[in-house]
Formats: structure tokens, C-alpha cells, sequence
């Protein structure tokens, strides 16, 4: 059985890793083929790093993770703290309902309803055919990561207490300043969850993306299907290696500082 | 409470409440609007009209989205099992290794399954070197199958992982010491008390694999249309807003339903538990 058990996991977790491992080894190939392997070079990491076109996605594709995130997590956090203080009826209900459409619904559905919106509004109101770019994908950003941050915030507002608040309100504080001194350290756990999320759900975004941006403005996922139209060169490997490698590196930092602050607060314990 | 904060409350919501019903609740809006007109904004039925044209392509993606959900429910259950049995720092590594493929772009990964599928590709040149004739997969309905399959089986494994990692293991030591062999014990124990995993395991498989358009382009070699890929050609090749706005909807409504019918399934199971 357990030999089963270690068999089984080592399966899925090969058919899980096997393109990715077959894209790090080609990323190194000397030649353009994707599948067959002729010697290791480098020349797709050089070749991608002075690529104008990735290089500027990239950049466009982190601008807008960040701005989006931001952007998201501010109105989130509001709205969670409003939403949570809503007394229980119809409204607070069609407000919730709403919030779960952009994670229910089909995301082509949710990117072909923007572009909509978009063109119909740049069409009639602002008379141009070239509505989308930066703008547009901001907001089909925001939009699809606001519920994260409500469903990420919402239960650590429930679980903090509200006569804490109350309390710093009683000893002088004003509402605002009670928010930010002792609700806000209180639910900061979700709010970063959120955040991290919304980034992460940013920069990943393919679907959302393709149906709202322009010519002018595009992020990293659009230039890569471009790219997948025609024939892929390793140089495209390469740069998802090169993605690949940073995200593990984050991840593996973020889990030994993690590690490290739950040693901490069991010493003190 | 009393009145100043509710006040406070709507005021703090209000960005979002605005947000939401510009960007959510009129998108859909313009859905419904453009399916009912024409080019020039007059109304028109035509395009509810032509959509009996795509019934086939429908009842395709609907029948692969529900093969990949089955054979993801098939693969994950197992894994997510054994991963809960795991150490709790062990659980939090495979965990961990099972979301690290999603931030890696799906595009790429999807691409380079083509190289590993090929007839000429790296597992017909290994099953080569072993002697065993080249089998073809590429361009396939089990490879686009195999794409959904590829691309949303983390989908599968987390929620019912968490599930089962918060299951009472009292239940399960009440079931074994009544008598449960291993076998009974995860079909009257086990699988019943992760159905809430399960359940919405298998709406994010199936939801994306219904939708997608870049897994068929790539994987089925543009012979395997899905839904996902008509309404695609309309917004990006065609320009025919009208008609891929009324395919949009109906997408929209079959998913609604499909989850009705999953919500329906699961509170009757949950009172099946209790």
C-alpha cells in the first residue's frame, strides 16, 4: 500500500511537472527545435534579455500587477468593513451575490462582457475605435480581484472584536484613527493575502486580458500567445524559466520567513 | 448599531458598490443588449437564430469539459488523500508543489505539451528507443482532453485536499472500530465527509474546461472547436459582436444551470450525511 501510495504521488506529480521540465531543458537547446535536444547553450537567455518587445511586456505586466493589486486591495478593505457592518437583508445579500460573478462566471464571459462595455462606451460617448489599453485592462483587473480581497478580509473582520474598536473610540480616539491603530493591524493577515493574490491573479491573467487590451498596451500573457500563433523559439522557454526560477525562489524566501516568525511566536509561547 | 455608523459603512462600501455595478452588473448587461441587436443597434433575433448552428460544438465542449472533470476527480481524490496523511510540514511542501505549475503562464505550458505529444515528439522518440511504434496524440480529442486535464487538476487537488485535512479523524477511528475494513471505511466514511471538496473541485474544472479556447487551438490542432473558440473568432477575427455576445450568454446561462444542478446534488448529499 505504500509503496502504491509513493508510486502514485510520484506519477502525478511527473505528469504535473513533465512540460515544465521539458521547457527548462530546451530553454537551454542550441537549436530552434522544441523537441528535439542538440547541445547547451545560453543564447536564448541572451536573446530574450535584449528582446525590446518582452522586455517592455514584462515591465507593463508588473505595472499593472502592482497598480491592479493596490487598487484592488484599497476598495476591497473599504468595502469589506462597510459589507461587514451592513445589516443582514436584500441589500447586503445582491451586494455578496455580485461579488461572486466575476469568480463563478466563465472568465471568457467576464472578458467579452467588459470589451462590451468598453467599446460601446468608446464608440457612442468618446467617439474613438481605440478605447483599449492601459485603462481598460485596470479596470477588468481590479474588477476581477476585488472579491479575493472581500472574501480574504471579510472572515478576519469577523473573527476580530468589535468592542476593540469601540474601546479606542471610548479612550479618544477619533473613528479614522481607531481604524488605522486597531482595526487594521487586527485584519492586516488577510488584507496581505489579498493583496499577494490579487498580484499573483494579475500577472497570470490571460483570458481577462486578451478581450480588453490594445495594441498600444500589452502584458507578457499577449505577447506570448502571439507568439504561440506562429512557431515557439526557445527564447520564449527561456523567459518562463527565468519567471519560473523567480517565483520559486519568492516562494521558497517567503516560506522560511514564515517558518522562522512561527518559531518565534512558539518561543514566546 | 446605531445610525452614524451605518452611515460610515455605506460610505467606506460606496467605492465598491459603484465599482461592482459599473463593471459588473452592466457588463452583462451589454451581453444581453448586443445578443438582441444588430451591427447598427437595431433589435434584432437573428443572432438567437443562428445559435442552433453551434449545437454540435456546444455538446462537444460540454461532453470534454465533463470527461476532464471525471478523469481530474479520478486522479485528485487519491493524491489528496495521501497528501492529508502527510507529516504537516511535508503536507505544506506538496501543497506547495502542486500550485507552483499555476504561476507559471498556461500558454507556455499548454505549447510544450505539443513538443512532448508530437508524432515526432519527445515521448514518441523515447517509446522509440524502447520499440514500441509511435503512437499518434497530437491533435486528438484525448489531447485536448489531456490539456484540460494538465491545466486544471491543481483545481481539483487543493480544495479537496483541504477538506480532507480538516476531516475528524475520530469519525474514521469510530468507523474502523466498528468493524470498517480500510475499503468501507473510505467509501461510508471518507468520501461522503469530503463531498463539500469535491463539489466545488468539480466546478472549477469544469467551468474553465467548458470555456477554454487556447487548449483546443493548440492541442486538438483546430479540429476539436470548442465553445470558447467560436466566441473567440467572433470578438478577435470576425468581429461579429452580436452573434458572439448571444454564444457568450447561453455559455453564461449553461454554467448557471450546470452549477444549479451541482448545488442541488450537494445538499442532498449533505443530508444524506447527516
Amino acid at each position: 500500500m505504500k509503496i502504491f501510495n509513493r508510486v502514485y504521488t510520484f506519477l502525478v506529480f511527473l505528469f504535473l511537472y513533465a512540460p515544465i521540465f521539458v521547457l527548462l531543458l530546451f530553454s537551454f537547446n542550441s537549436t530552434t527545435s522544441t523537441s528535439v535536444f542538440a547541445g547547451f547553450s545560453l543564447k536564448w537567455y541572451n536573446q530574450i534579455l535584449h528582446d525590446a518587445t518582452a522586455i517592455t511586456a514584462l515591465r507593463n505586466t508588473v505595472v499593472l500587477a502592482v497598480c491592479s493589486a493596490l487598487l484592488a486591495t484599497v476598495i476591497g478593505t473599504a468595502a469589506s468593513v462597510g459589507i461587514e457592518k451592513f445589516r443582514k437583508g436584500a441589500f447586503k445579500t445582491a451586494v455578496m451575490s455580485t461579488t461572486n460573478i466575476p469568480m463563478t462566471n466563465p472568465e471568457i464571459v467576464t472578458g467579452v462582457s467588459m470589451m462590451l462595455l468598453f467599446v460601446f462606451i468608446g464608440r457612442g460617448i468618446l467617439h474613438t475605435d481605440s478605447v483599449l489599453g492601459f485603462g481598460t485592462m485596470l479596470i477588468a483587473h481590479v474588477t476581477f480581484n476585488l472579491p479575493y480581497v472581500i472574501l480574504t478580509v471579510l472572515p478576519k473582520l469577523r473573527q476580530t472584536d468589535k468592542n476593540l474598536a469601540e474601546a479606542a473610540q471610548d479612550l479618544g480616539c477619533k473613528p479614522l484613527n481607531a481604524f488605522f491603530k486597531v482595526v487594521l493591524p487586527a485584519i492586516m493577515p488577510g488584507v496581505l493575502t489579498g493583496l499577494i493574490m490579487s498580484f499573483t491573479l494579475s500577472l497570470d491573467d490571460f483570458i481577462i486580458s486578451y478581450f480588453t487590451s490594445g495594441p498600444g498596451f500589452q502584458t507578457l500573457p499577449i505577447v506570448i500567445f502571439s507568439m504561440t500563433k506562429k512557431r515557439v523559439k526557445p527564447d520564449m522557454y527561456a523567459l518562463s524559466a527565468i519567471i519560473f526560477v523567480s517565483i520559486l525562489v519568492l516562494l521558497i524566501i517567503y516560506n522560511i520567513v514564515q517558518q522562522k516568525s512561527e518559531e518565534k511566536t512558539n518561543k514566546k509561547m | 448599531m446605531n445610525r452614524r455608523s451605518a452611515v460610515t459603512s455605506r460610505i467606506v462600501s460606496s467605492p465598491y458598490i459603484v465599482w461592482a455595478a459599473l463593471f459588473i452588473i452592466a457588463p452583462l448587461f451589454f451581453v444581453v443588449y448586443y445578443s438582441f441587436t444588430d451591427s447598427a443597434g437595431g433589435f434584432t433575433l437573428l443572432n438567437i437564430q443562428t445559435l442552433p448552428k453551434y449545437l454540435p460544438t456546444f455538446l462537444r465542449s460540454i461532453w470534454f469539459g465533463i470527461v476532464a472533470t471525471i478523469i481530474c476527480l479520478i486522479i485528485a481524490f487519491p493524491l489528496a488523500y495521501f497528501i492529508s496523511q502527510k507529516s504537516e510540514k511535508a503536507q505544506r511542501t506538496f501543497v506547495l508543489l502542486v500550485m507552483l505549475p499555476m504561476w507559471m503562464s498556461f500558454l507556455i505550458r499548454t505549447y510544450s505539451w505539443m513538443a512532448l505529444l508530437q508524432d515526432t515528439g519527445i515521448i514518441n522518440s523515447f517509446l522509440g528507443k524502447i520499440g514500441i511504434d509511435p503512437i499518434h496524440m497530437i491533435n486528438t480529442g484525448g489531447a485536448v482532453i489531456l490539456g484540460m486535464v494538465y491545466n486544471f487538476l491543481p483545481y481539483m487537488i487543493l480544495p479537496i485536499y483541504s477538506v480532507m485535512a480538516k476531516l475528524d479523524y475520530s469519525m474514521v477511528e469510530a468507523c474502523q472500530d466498528l468493524g470498517g475494513n480500510g475499503f468501507n471505511v473510505i467509501r461510508l466514511c471518507i468520501i461522503p465527509m469530503s463531498i463539500p471538496g469535491v463539489v466545488s473541485g468539480i466546478t472549477m474544472v469544469f467551468v474553465p474546461s467548458v470555456s477554454t479556447f487556447y487548449i483546443s487551438q493548440k492541442l486538438g490542432g483546430g479540429s476539436f472547436d470548442l465553445i470558447g473558440d467560436v466566441i473567440e473568432r467572433q470578438f478577435q477575427q470576425s468581429y461579429n459582436y452580436n452573434l458572439g455576445a448571444a454564444l457568450s450568454l447561453v455559455l453564461m446561462v449553461l454554467i448557471v444551470i450546470s452549477m444549479a444542478i451541482m448545488n442541488h446534488f450537494s445538499e442532498g448529499e449533505g443530508e444524506m450525511v447527516i
